[in-house]
Order: structure tokens, then sequence, then C-alpha cells
């Protein structure tokens, strides 16, 4: 029913979200459903726990539905979602640093923000095969050298290099300016490139093996 | 010429094809004959394919049954 809602025009929040406002609750299940994943992958780059970040998705997405009305532009509804599911992750990780009594690092912040980024890792990455992303090494990797960003850096990368939101709506989500997306993002993938180099870089080949290579008669062998 | 610097400092505009024509032929001409830059660009690259695989996250199993059964007994409620 809501395709063909949909085909008759108009995004699917737009048809959506009068009739919840209108009381058919039942159509808040699809409104939300296409952001879910976005939403978990927002919180746990937060929480790096995954029942964390389940339960601050589960708060986040009931705020969603009691706010609704206060939504004043349906067609930043993306938006605005991610902006309750981050500011939610982010109370729950105060909350869990209080219980636990953890002390709240520095990483809102970073005091070397105003100063350029310079690669130090030079060497060239392998060829990588795309079913790469299903090694759980691999995503255990990305995941470890995203949690030590500063959340300055990792809520840029997560939204534009990994939910694919554009620079307006990154900018909107955080509520920042458009510049300070650019810049903050630059530094993310520069650092996050700089952390797994070790990690994709090719194998250096040995003393041994260049020997061979620059010897014409064992190349030509070969 | 533009410099190291400089390309480091487009890079993300440089991917995002976020640089005017005639910094991009800039930029271009220095990747052509400096190994370093053309490392740094293009270990980004691929370091963007995987980032930005939706298969990269781990989305608990039961997740979005849970999700929807937490909320249809909270809105009930409400």
């Amino acid at each position: 029913m809501v395709e063909e809602m949909v085909e008759e025009g108009g995004t699917t929040e737009r048809l959506l979200i009068p009739r919840i406002l209108a009381g058919e609750r039942e159509f808040f299940h699809e409104l939300i459903r296409p952001y879910e994943r976005g939403a978990f992958v927002l919180a746990f780059a937060i929480l790096r726990n995954h029942q964390d970040a389940e339960e601050a998705v589960q708060q986040a997405m009931l705020n969603i539905f009691s706010r609704l009305a206060q939504l004043d532009d349906v067609d930043k509804f993306k938006q605005w979602a991610m902006r309750v599911v981050e500011n939610e992750a982010k109370m729950y990780r105060r909350k869990r640093r209080q219980n636990l009594y953890e002390s709240i690092d520095a990483s809102n912040s970073d005091p070397g923000e105003e100063k350029t980024f310079r690669p130090r890792q030079f060497a060239d990455w392998r060829e990588l095969p795309s079913d790469i992303v299903e090694q759980g090494e691999v995503r255990k990797a990305i995941w470890k050298v995203l949690g030590e960003l500063p959340d300055i850096y990792r809520e840029v990368f997560v939204l534009r290099d990994m939910q694919h939101l554009d620079v307006a709506e990154t900018a909107q989500v955080l509520g920042i300016g458009q510049s300070a997306v650019k810049t903050r993002l630059h530094r993310a993938r520069l650092m996050m490139r700089e952390s797994l180099t070790p990690m994709f870089a090719k194998p250096k080949r040995s003393i041994w093996e260049r020997w061979k290579g620059m010897n014409p008669w064992l190349a030509a062998k070969r | 010429m533009v410099s190291c610097k400089t390309v480091i400092a487009n890079l993300t505009n440089y991917l995002d094809g976020d640089v005017a024509p005639e910094m991009r032929q800039k930029i271009e001409k220095h990747l052509r004959g400096c190994h370093r830059c053309t490392a740094v660009y293009d270990s980004t690259r691929k370091m963007l394919v995987i980032t930005g695989d939706e298969r990269i996250f781990e989305i608990p199993a039961g997740f979005s049954e849970r999700l929807h059964a937490f909320l249809d007994t909270t809105i009930s409620r409400m």
C-alpha cells in the first residue's frame, strides 16, 4: 500500500508523517525502516558496544515518535532523525561513564585541529577484493581505527563515508557549518588511512626478489 | 606546478569532485609525477570503497525484530 502511494509522487516521508500524526501509528514502522541500519551504525560508532547501541537506537526511535510533531520540514526527516539518534547515543554514553566512573577523555575535541595533518605512511596498498569487507579481521580493524578517532572526526566520517549523506545533510545532522564538515572529513580520512596502511600495504619484496628482478639472466628464466 | 602540501590539502575535495577544473588539472599533473602523493590518493580511494560498503556493518541478528517489537509495546501504551 505504501509503495503504491509513493509511486503517485512525493517522498515516503511526506505521505507517512501526516498519517502517523493523524493517529495511524502503525505507519511509524514503515517510516523508520529505511533508517534503522544507519541509526545502529551511528550509535555503534559512538558507543562501541552492540547492546548499548541497540538500546540507544530503541530509545532514539521512541523519541522520534514522540517528537514527530516538532519536525518542521518533512523533507529533512532523515537528518533530523539521525540527529536524535546521535544525541541519544551521546547521552547514553554520558550515563554509562557516570555509572562506571569512566573518565571523560578529551575525545570531544582535538587540540591539533588547527594544524595540518601530514601523512607519514606512503606504502602502496595492495588490490583489495570486493569481498574483503566480509572478513572479520578487516571489519574489526576498521571499527577499531574508527573508535580511536576523536568524536568530531568520527561522526563526520560515519555520516559522509559510511552512510553516504552529502555535505549539507551532514552539516544539518551535526549542527555545524559545511566548511567544518569538509575540513573534519579531510582529517578523518587521512587519520584513518594512516592507521590502516600497515594492514593493507603491499607486502615488501625481499632483497633476493628485488635482486632477481634486476638480474636480466634470472628475470629471463622466470 | 602545485606542491605535495597543496595536493594533500585538496585531496578530500578532489576525491569528492569538489575542486575547480584548473586545480583538478594541476593535481592530476602532480599525481602523475609524484609517487608519494599517488600512494596517499590511491590508498584513500581504496579505503573509501571498503568503508562505504554497507557489508562492513555487522548488525546483530534480530535487531530489527526487537526494535519493532519494542516500539509496538511502548507506543501502544502511550
